[in-house]
């Protein structure tokens, strides 16, 4: 399965990258742009569907995978970094994107979340955050305002939002970005340069619950491009994005950190004789 | 600690030198006991691999304290003319370095009155556990050899006076002595020679008897439980791992790593279990033969995404060590309590596969034909060994490179209308692997249609859950379901770790092996009732053996296997491994 050489001009368009199944999402949900938005990348990309593999959790947004005509793996929730780690080590020659939201990521598999951004895995993470848990109906989640209230949490959580840019630069990832779901070209755009970039690139992408968060809709309005231009300094972009207002999108750093991508050619049975080692 | 007079070695009665000196024995079990880092484990295993090259077979174990580093190390070889399947009802010779601590092995040293205790460390008080069974007392003084002779480790004179004590061939130790410490530079090696020396001349002070002369001289390996599992996962096709450390299985992660490596495969330690299996589930979607290796905690974790692997059809391997129980339990000791866990431990109703080994080279045999079925049929299965089988050193005959053509069926050209999960005749559908063009689909823990799209109707659900049970159901295990010896009228039920100490019991009760039969089960689930029924043809007693408390075993056999009403039991937990004795005097007892 050789790769074809990325971004040559075959005749691949958006169009070939989505399945023929209607999404579950409600009408106005910003999952329905970022679903365009990968597809929209795939296609800028060039790589066939089949040399790709779209992985997810538990929740509406890790619906995404089988609304691709790609490979997909929907899996159990939080576990969609080490199902798409897996696959990326052992198949190298893939293009592996793993996909979910706020809660699936950033909670339930928060750990899987630290430890990809240190493994630093050639994959790209699409978080589409739309601070609740929307398919079990409305609880906070760990990027919810402290204050939201709900019937689970009455009064709100009065917990400080988790903040998963500044998150991911500590813990290692080599590409850092925020974009908005309304901006279907922009986030077309970040997806590619993350895909392009080596290592793990994590892109935030505010993506409104219109559903159980109907003020997100006033994203739309708070959303501005970033003033300042991507860095490669680590300590910078944290700085930056630990003063922002949390609605600055693009590109925050881009680092040069080596994608951990160990040497895999299993060879044969009949090459795998290790005998020698228990003669007394 | 009670101080009591101990023979120094000038004043063993020359009696029963005399007499002992001379007998032989087929077996004969050694106890070697140290703090830690006085190199116990070192002796034991040298002692070990010169008995194997003198055409011996042999079982070593291991007891550590809780302490990471230090405290008391107990070692356990015996060796025999006869393949050793556990440790020996009493130890014939204890050597202590010293005794710091040595009180913590109480239930594991069995000591009698026939034992050679020999202390190593003149002038300290011996334990209670020592001197209640009142053994036969000897000295060796390690501080004054190791004083007198620059560079002599106490832990080699120890080696060569037990080697010597048991009638091993010098030449065997020195062999393995020039070898390990030859490239550490000539004086290390002389070093370590003198020392053994010292020991064989100690030795001619002490009366034990002899191990008879070997039998035959077919080829021996020298293995652990976990590497035999490590080399059969190998063996079935396994490339691509991942798992997180934990006792008692990392040894299977630290033996396959660097060798899956020089294979061209891969090993990745996750950051928890939770990781670990999803991992190699995307590496099985990806088309690679896969494994995870845990321990009791690590399985429960495993648990939900195990089920993932059942709904979406990913083959894969689990090899669960079994220890202690519940919790944290007893990480270093044995147990045969996650039988539960494995079969019935998945939410919903998810068939796979749960195999066990029955000994350790069957590790190597059963970690090669479990890959071989998960890959068959397309499903995750677990292999239950225990620490008794991981922990344990053997030497064992040459397992045979019996070959189990591995093979996953693969869409390689999907048609047009290709669907995922097709149902078809065995219920096995071939999977269309990454990069394969016109076979995308998504893999899915939500109920799927046959095409792989998530359904809830009523339909799907069922003709799902019928493929995904009927494929593993159906599925010819052919005779490796069980191991069946003898035809008795008798016979005992027993899985894993109990079969040898069962084994070797019948062969005491029974030694013409015309009452017992021994049926040790390899297959645990899915069960096999119309063949455990055929096996029991003939039977009027059954016994049902396990080391369990809450009887796992036996509720398996009774609810899936129709299990005879008639059929007795003997459970019980850990940590303390089934003694021949012990068994043969429930057999005598089940049999009267």
């Amino acid at each position: 399965m050789t790769p074809t050489t990325p971004d040559t001009a075959c005749a691949l368009t958006a169009r070939d990258y989505k399945s023929d199944l209607k999404p579950v999402w409600c009408p106005g949900c910003g999952d329905f742009s970022i679903l365009m938005s990968i597809t929209m990348a795939m296609a800028q990309i060039g790589r066939p569907p089949e040399e790709v593999a779209v992985i997810s959790g538990i929740g509406c947004s890790s619906r995404v995978p089988a609304y691709t005509n790609c490979y997909g793996f929907h899996g159990v929730h939080g576990r969609a970094l080490p199902l798409a780690t897996g696959l990326k080590l052992s198949r190298p020659d893939l293009l592996v994107l793993a996909a979910g939201g706020d809660g699936d990521g950033y909670s339930i598999g928060g750990n899987h979340f630290l430890h990809a951004c240190r493994r630093n895995v050639d994959l790209t993470y699409i978080v589409m955050d739309n601070q609740v848990y929307g398919m079990t109906k409305g609880q906070p989640s760990p990027t919810t305002p402290p204050e939201w209230d709900s019937a689970l949490v009455p009064g709100g959580t009065g917990l400080r939002p988790f903040h998963p840019l500044v998150i991911a630069l500590a813990a290692g990832a080599n590409f850092v970005a925020r974009s908005f779901s309304g901006d279907a070209n922009g986030t077309a755009q970040i997806i590619v340069d993350a895909i392009r970039h080596p290592g793990f690139s994590l892109i935030e992408i505010l993506s409104p619950c219109v559903t159980f968060r109907p003020e997100e809709r006033d994203w739309a309005k708070q959303v501005h491009p970033a003033a300042v231009a991507e860095t490669g300094d680590r300590a910078q972009a944290a700085r930056r994005v630990l003063t922002d207002d949390g609605f600055n999108t693009g590109i925050l750093y881009r680092g040069d950190r080596e994608p951990y991508q160990p040497a895999f050619h299993p060879v044969e049975v009949e090459g795998a004789d290790f005998d020698a080692d228990f003669l007394p | 600690m009670t101080q009591v007079e101990t023979q120094s070695r000038a004043s063993v009665p020359a009696a029963i030198t005399a007499t002992m000196a001379a007998a032989e024995t087929p077996s004969i079990a050694i106890a070697m006991l140290g703090s830690g880092g006085s190199g116990v484990m070192t002796a034991a295993e040298i002692l070990l691999r010169a008995a194997a090259r003198a055409g011996y077979f042999g079982l070593m174990t291991k007891t550590f304290g809780p302490q990471i580093r230090g405290g008391e190390a107990a070692a356990f070889v015996t060796l025999s003319t006869r393949p050793v399947e556990t440790q020996a009802d009493q130890i014939d010779l204890l050597f202590a370095i010293d005794w710091k601590n040595a009180e913590r092995f109480a239930g594991e040293l069995q000591l009698g009155p026939d034992t050679l205790v020999i202390s190593g460390d003149v002038g300290a008080a011996l334990p209670d556990i020592v001197t209640g069974p009142r053994p036969r007392l000897g000295e060796v003084n390690l501080k004054t050899l190791t004083r007198s002779h620059k560079g002599v480790r106490p832990n080699m004179v120890a080696l060569g006076t037990v080697g010597g004590a048991i009638g091993l061939p010098r030449h065997a130790i020195a062999e393995l002595i020039a070898e390990r410490l030859g490239k550490k530079g000539e004086a290390a090696m002389t070093q370590g020679l003198t020392a053994v020396d010292l020991g064989y001349d100690e030795a001619a002070n002490f009366a034990v008897a002899k191990l008879a002369p070997p039998l035959g001289d077919s080829a021996r390996w020298i293995i652990s439980g976990n590497q035999a599992a490590g080399y059969g996962a190998i063996r079935g096709g396994v490339r691509f791992a991942a798992a997180y450390p934990i006792t008692p299985a990392t040894e299977i992660l630290e033996w396959l790593a660097p060798r899956l490596q020089k294979i061209g495969g891969l090993l990745v330690q996750a950051e928890d279990e939770l990781a670990s299996i999803n991992m190699i589930i995307g590496g099985s979607f990806g088309g690679a033969a896969v494994l995870t290796a845990t321990s009791g905690p690590g399985l429960a974790l495993m648990s939900e995404s195990i089920g993932l692997a059942v709904a979406a059809e990913i083959p894969l391997l689990v090899i669960n060590v079994m220890r202690g129980g519940p919790s944290t339990g007893i990480p270093t000791k044995s147990e045969q309590s996650d039988l539960n866990i494995a079969v019935y431990g998945l939410h919903g109703d998810a068939p796979h596969v749960v195999t066990a080994p029955n000994s350790i080279s069957d590790c190597l045999f059963t970690a090669q034909w479990s890959t071989h079925l998960a890959e068959a049929m397309q499903v995750p299965a677990i292999m239950l060994s225990d620490q008794s089988f991981g922990q344990a050193l053997g030497i064992v005959e040459k397992p045979a490179a019996l070959a189990f053509a591995t093979h996953r069926a693969v869409a390689e050209a999907p048609a047009q209308d290709y669907q995922r999960y097709a149902v078809t005749a065995s219920g096995v559908s071939p999977m269309a692997l990454p990069g394969t063009p016109g076979g995308q689909y998504t893999a899915d823990g939500l109920e799927h249609s046959e095409s792989g799209t998530p359904s809830s109707a009523v339909n799907d659900h069922n003709r799902q859950l019928e493929k995904r049970l009927r494929k593993v159901v159906e599925f010819d295990y052919g005779d490796h379901w069980a191991q069946i010896e003898g035809d008795g009228p008798a016979a005992i039920i027993t899985w894993g770790s109990a079969t040898g100490p069962v084994r070797q019991a019948m062969r005491r009760v029974d030694p013409d092996g015309t009452r017992l039969r021994l049926i040790s089960l390899r297959l645990i689930s899915p069960a096999q009732p119309a063949r455990l029924a055929q096996a029991l043809t003939g039977c009027g007693q059954i016994l049902v053996v396990e080391q369990s408390q809450m009887a796992q075993f036996f509720g398996h056999l009774k609810a899936q296997f129709d299990l005879p009403p008639m059929a007795g039991l003997y459970a019980r937990p850990g940590p303390q491994p089934f003694r021949v004795a012990e068994i043969a005097a429930k057999l005598e007892e089940w049999l009267s």
